[in-house]
């Protein structure tokens, strides 16, 4: 893995939360107590089943929300590159990719091609957002993401609505980009099974942080269990079969995404 | 051929009306607000009331209605409440309300209709400066937060990772908004302003290639309603506000024919 510009400081973290608790007015808080830290060109993904507040983690992260209790520090001059989620575009809103990513943002038409290009979706300039494919469209947002050369991408549940081929391909994507920017990223999955298998840390949360590390590990630990159970009923297959690589060959992510290519 | 004083005013009164709502109006459609114009406009019709009751300028008083409502319905959404429902409660209840208010006042002899439906001909110079004033406002604002107001409507996600605020795009849009009915009320009436938000960007969209071509083509066909509307009332005789939307609305069925026709004819 290529060395971080940061390598020779150490450690360097990007962001970091104490003791976060947000709540949306009266209501019981999405989020209590939550440690969190980022280090830089770190990879960590947050899991949780829907309503766990993995969205609010990320917002109050980014400083969108206000913690009701607790800090949120982020390195000063942090550049954030952030993909949302797949976006609805209203049908009679005429907006082309290059106008897209020229938002609130100066590019060079040269500038465009090139962010196009390291996304794997050269020449769509002057395509309609609302005419692209789902891939296409979140090939797009990474692309606005990264135009700002981010120390950190953050993407929340970025797949979702890609199928699998679709999703491993954007994953090997991020993680291309990855080794080139040398970003940390963070991102947000409600299924550990769709998780980068680069991750560095898999961060389980259900309102508070039930467990953290490995992906292998997290999938073995009993915490992860009880919140997302086993009694699948046969219906994920997928699982045994994932967690089953993930045991035997820790030092082999790769072997992962041949997995996924296989279903 | 002599064009009277009234006519020529008429004309500058109504080009105003098209340059304030056409951008304005882009952003009402890509938001999908429209029934948050309707509410804004139907407002100006308790403005209008309460500026006769409390004998203030009626622009004042529509401008002050119409950012009430427009203001009430955003907080109201902002907690959660369903946007149309909100909408319906509070645009017929400015409307209703404000028909209430003007039966009752004494000693005012009032046009009702003109307020409904606008009275471009009466349109004085001092309503001109005015209106002029209002559409300089709302033209200045949408340079000065376009690309803040597109990062907004496309994510308010998107703009906020940017470091724009959601919450003062929408204020600008609703201040905007009160601007344009204050504007308009005299042009078209309370209740065909939202038509003059909504019809002239429906039709620039069949044209438009980026947003800002759609906002400079919804002013140009609003501008040709205006035109087209007014000379159809001062030849058939017609009420002139309804005649402009009728002309838009003309316009837009006739491009929307056209598009078609163009397609068909590219494929055979």
């Amino acid at each position: 893995m290529r060395r971080l510009p940061q390598g020779s400081l150490g450690m360097t973290a990007l962001i970091e939360a104490k003791g976060l608790s947000v709540a949306y007015g009266a209501a019981v808080p999405v989020l209590r107590h939550v440690d969190f830290i980022l280090q830089a060109g770190e990879i960590v993904t947050i899991v949780g089943p829907n309503g766990s507040g993995k969205s609010t983690l990320l917002r109050a992260l980014l400083g969108m929300v206000a913690p009701t209790a607790g800090t949120v520090s982020r390195a000063t001059g942090l550049r954030v590159g952030y993909v949302p989620q797949a976006l609805h575009l209203d049908a009679n809103l005429p907006l082309s990719v290059a106008r897209f990513l020229r938002l609130n943002r100066r590019l060079s038409p040269a500038q465009v091609a090139t962010l196009l290009a390291r996304v794997g979706a050269p020449g769509l300039e002057a395509r309609s957002l609302a005419t692209l494919s789902g891939g296409q469209f979140q090939r797009v947002l990474l692309a606005r993401a990264l135009a700002g050369n981010p120390q950190v991408l953050v993407l929340d549940e970025p797949t979702k609505g890609l199928d699998q081929p679709g999703t491993a391909a954007f994953y090997r994507l991020i993680e291309q980009v990855r080794r080139e920017l040398g970003c940390a990223v963070l991102s947000v999955s409600h299924d550990l099974h769709v998780v980068m298998s680069a991750s560095d840390r898999v961060v389980c949360l259900n309102g508070h942080v039930c467990c953290e590390g490995a992906p292998s590990v997290v999938s073995n630990a009993p915490e992860y269990r009880a919140l997302f159970g086993l009694g699948t009923g046969g219906a994920l297959a997928l699982y045994q079969h994932h967690h089953d690589h993930g045991a035997d060959h820790p030092d082999h992510p790769h072997d992962h995404e041949t997995c996924n290519h296989d279903h | 051929m002599i064009i009277d004083a009234f006519v020529l005013r008429a004309l500058v009164a109504g080009l105003i009306v098209a340059m304030a709502a056409g951008p304005l109006g882009c952003l009402v459609v890509w938001r999908r607000m429209a029934y948050f114009g309707d509410a804004t406009a139907h407002a100006a019709v308790l403005g209008v009331a309460l500026a006769l009751a409390f004998d203030v300028s009626i622009f004042a008083g529509t401008l002050l209605a119409a950012l009430v409502v427009a203001g009430a319905v955003s907080t109201l959404a902002g907690r959660g409440w369903a946007m149309d429902t909100t909408l319906g409660v509070l645009a017929h209840s400015a409307l209703a309300l404000g028909l209430v208010v003007v039966s009752l006042l004494q000693g005012v002899r009032l046009n009702l209709e003109s307020f409904l439906f606008g009275d471009i001909l009466t349109v004085t110079a001092r309503d001109l400066w005015l209106m002029g004033g209002g559409a300089a406002l709302v033209s200045a604002l949408m340079l000065w937060r376009w690309e803040g107001l597109l990062a907004a409507t496309i994510s308010e996600d998107l703009a906020q990772s940017m470091g724009l605020n959601p919450a003062r795009e929408r204020l600008v849009l609703t201040l905007a908004l009160a601007l344009v009915v204050a504007v308009a009320l005299k042009v078209v009436g309370a209740l065909l302003i939202a038509a003059m938000l909504l019809i002239p960007p429906a039709t620039a969209r069949i044209y438009a290639r980026s947003p800002e071509g759609m906002a400079l083509l919804a002013i140009s066909a609003a501008a040709l309603a205006v035109v087209a509307g007014l000379g159809a009332s001062l030849t058939w005789d017609t009420p002139a506000g309804p005649s402009i939307v009728t002309a838009a609305a003309a316009m837009f069925a006739a491009s929307l024919g056209g598009a078609a026709l163009i397609r068909r004819l590219n494929r055979g």
